[in-house]
């Protein structure tokens, strides 16, 4: 076997290119996918490309899919990339999920809730039995009945009938120009605004994980999913010549606001804790587990012992984040050799001392 | 609709000159100024994603496209050969998203982006070396937490460093780390040379170049000025040791420069070549083939 130098580099990279683009492409004789076959039909991997991609473009989160080949991270972190060159025209008012239009919203601490719980769409009570009449194209797309009465335009939280009786903590309102990652490094110790947005753009295998991890026992959550809806809000932005704010969008989201364990303050009375989830889209696991990770991580705030890792704050917001992740730990695929050259070097010459001291192996 | 060939290199359209928009770039030179102002002490800045996966070079792409100007001449080199995929990769993007010329010559270049190799041609006044770093931190092997490290460097508190090279000495007789030895810039801050092989260190201190640090995932950015004292960490009776392969170069036959292990067959041939190919070509000019091929050839 001859050796094979890593030369030519320019022109590798260029044919491994053209070599993507035919895979991506796939058999000629299947007709090749649409963005709006992906856009409609792949919805709930549009919605985790958006959300975690911090970018609302349901047709550029497609595009992102297609190019990735179906690859969730890779696709992410296209949008990102793309994101991080466009200009910031304003930043919008808060949202306000009270005014939702819900498609779907449950409660598992309460059996009914002013506005009702409303099941809408969800894979929860599916069996799951592979449909293998999805293998053939139908003829007739399934119609789900319409209510004949809508539902109330203004669906207070279930959260509320708590707050007036004192026993949950109030929401915490600030307002105080929210910290933005996307133009500043995380600082440490973190406030719950860059808490928050680093969850929201985390990953969402990681943060099920550290969420699974507290549940399970490496962490103290006791967590009741208070409220779980998901639906379209309106986006307003206040532009300075106008000095009111105007609505500029609906778009997606899902929000979980989780109940958590007592927390005695030896100052006032025993409450409820919150931990709070929100995703573009529709992606209830991640809101779930965002609002028991962030939770986790309110430990210290509570006089909680910080023992796990759900609970670290450097250890969670230090790590999130998929495109971070990923590039870095696929990084070792790169040349090392010039390292490795150096490394090997320093064996050789601490086995030869070894060996000539005689406590190294007789020979090798 | 119009596909970008992938294999027609363009000027893309649609972005910036080198990519980051002009707010951005003078963020990261508002903290290339202060890293410069504070030889060693990382600076944290608002890193962006760029089109390239973080571990892969994006801090110093960051820096490179902040400071690259179009009448720069770019050279880009990882291992020390400009012809390494990523740097070919590396190069290729800046092609797109600035038209600047680029180079292999360490002579003619004014910017050369490098990952783990310092160019065996000393650089010269008004040219700048770009460091891509994985990770800046030189104490986070020692201590995981971000805001303990900080304290550490606020207060110099490098022992625990010096307490990790004595454990070496005592249990290897010699201090067990080949690439990424830790330096002391301009007396004061503990700095990671970013991972090149111990033989570079010395080229660190005083170089009339200005050497800038980036590093993307990890949002820090840190600077030798020219002329500065950079001090590899070592003990008076074990002194700093820059190590390279011992022998000389198949190719050009030099004794000084950092040497690769190049295997060439399966049976345990192998030969060492210079690392730094610009370095390797320049001597070689005039000389033919050398003996690489003829081996080659033969195996």
């Amino acid at each position: 076997m001859a050796h094979v130098a890593i030369n030519g580099g320019e022109e590798a990279i260029l044919k491994s290119q053209t070599l993507v683009a035919e895979q991506r492409r796939g058999d000629v004789a299947v007709p090749e996918i649409t963005l709006a076959q992906i856009a409609s039909q792949l919805g709930l991997a549009v919605d985790r490309v958006m959300s975690e991609g911090s970018l609302y473009d349901r047709d550029l989160a497609a595009l992102a899919l297609k190019q990735a080949q179906g690859d969730a991270l890779e696709a992410i972190f296209l949008l990102r990339a793309y994101r991080t060159t466009l200009p910031r025209i304003a930043a919008s008012e808060p949202i306000d999920t009270s005014t939702m239009t819900v498609r779907r919203r449950v409660s598992a601490t309460f059996k009914d809730v002013p506005g009702g719980q409303v099941l809408g769409a969800t894979y929860d009570y599916t069996h799951r039995l592979l449909d293998f009449a999805l293998s053939e194209t139908a003829d007739d797309a399934p119609r789900a009945d319409v209510s004949a009465e809508p539902l109330d335009a203004r669906m207070p939280s279930a959260l509320d009938p708590l707050v007036s009786d004192g026993l949950i903590e109030e929401e915490i309102r600030s307002d105080a120009e929210a910290y933005d990652l996307t133009r500043e490094p995380l600082c440490l110790p973190a406030g719950r605004d860059q808490r928050l947005q680093n969850l929201a753009r985390g990953d969402e295998g990681f943060l099920l994980g550290l969420a699974y991890s507290s549940a399970r026992g490496y962490g103290s959550v006791h967590p009741f999913v208070g409220e779980l809806r998901a639906g379209e809000v309106t986006i307003q932005i206040t532009p300075e010549e106008l000095g009111f704010p105007i609505d500029i969008a609906d778009i997606g989201v899902t929000e979980c606001q989780m109940i958590n364990q007592l927390h005695a303050d030896p100052d006032d009375l025993p409450r409820f804790t919150r931990g709070y989830g929100l995703a573009f889209g529709h992606c209830e696991r991640k809101t779930i587990a965002m609002a028991l990770v962030d939770r986790a991580m309110r430990a210290a705030e509570f006089g909680e012992k910080v023992e796990h890792p759900a609970q670290n704050e450097e250890f969670v917001l230090s790590h999130s984040d998929s495109v971070e992740a990923s590039g870095f730990v696929s990084h070792f695929k790169l040349p090392h050799y010039v390292d490795f050259q150096a490394e090997t070097r320093l064996l050789r010459e601490l086995r030869a001392r070894a060996r000539s001291e005689g406590e190294g192996e007789p020979s090798s | 609709m119009n596909r970008i060939s992938p294999s027609k290199p363009v000027v893309w359209t649609g972005y910036n000159f080198a990519y980051l928009d002009e707010q951005t770039k003078r963020m990261v030179r508002r903290a290339l100024l202060k890293a410069l102002a504070i030889p060693g002490y990382q600076v944290a800045f608002g890193g962006r994603e760029m089109p390239l996966a973080y571990g892969w070079g994006t801090g110093a792409i960051q820096v490179t496209a902040s400071i690259i100007g179009p009448r720069d001449r770019l050279k880009v080199i990882d291992q020390g050969s400009d012809d390494a995929t990523n740097a070919a990769s590396i190069r290729r993007f800046f092609r797109s998203v600035t038209g600047v010329e680029t180079t292999a010559s360490a002579l003619d270049a004014t910017i050369v982006q490098t990952r783990h190799r310092i160019p065996e041609t000393p650089l010269r006044e008004n040219q700048v070396l770009v460091y891509q770093v994985p990770s800046p931190e030189p104490l986070r092997k020692i201590e995981p937490r971000e805001s303990e490290t900080r304290k550490m460097h606020a207060y110099a508190e490098y022992g625990p460093m010096l307490l990790t090279l004595y454990e070496d000495i005592a249990r290897y007789g010699r201090v067990a780390s080949a690439y990424n030895c830790p330096v002391i810039v301009n007396e004061r801050y503990l700095a990671s040379p970013s991972p090149i092989p111990k033989f570079d260190n010395p080229k660190l201190s005083h170089s009339p170049a200005i050497q800038l640090f980036g590093a993307g995932r990890e949002k820090r950015i840190y600077a030798i000025p020219p002329y500065t004292s950079v001090r590899s960490l070592d003990f008076e009776d074990f002194p700093f040791e820059p190590s390279r392969p011992d022998g000389r170069c198949s190719l050009c036959g030099s004794e000084t420069s950092y040497l690769e292990e190049v295997i060439m067959d399966d049976v345990g041939g192998r030969m060492f070549v210079c690392s730094d190919t610009d370095y390797c070509r320049r001597r070689r000019e005039g000389k033919g083939e050398g003996p690489v091929r003829a081996a080659r050839a033969k195996a």
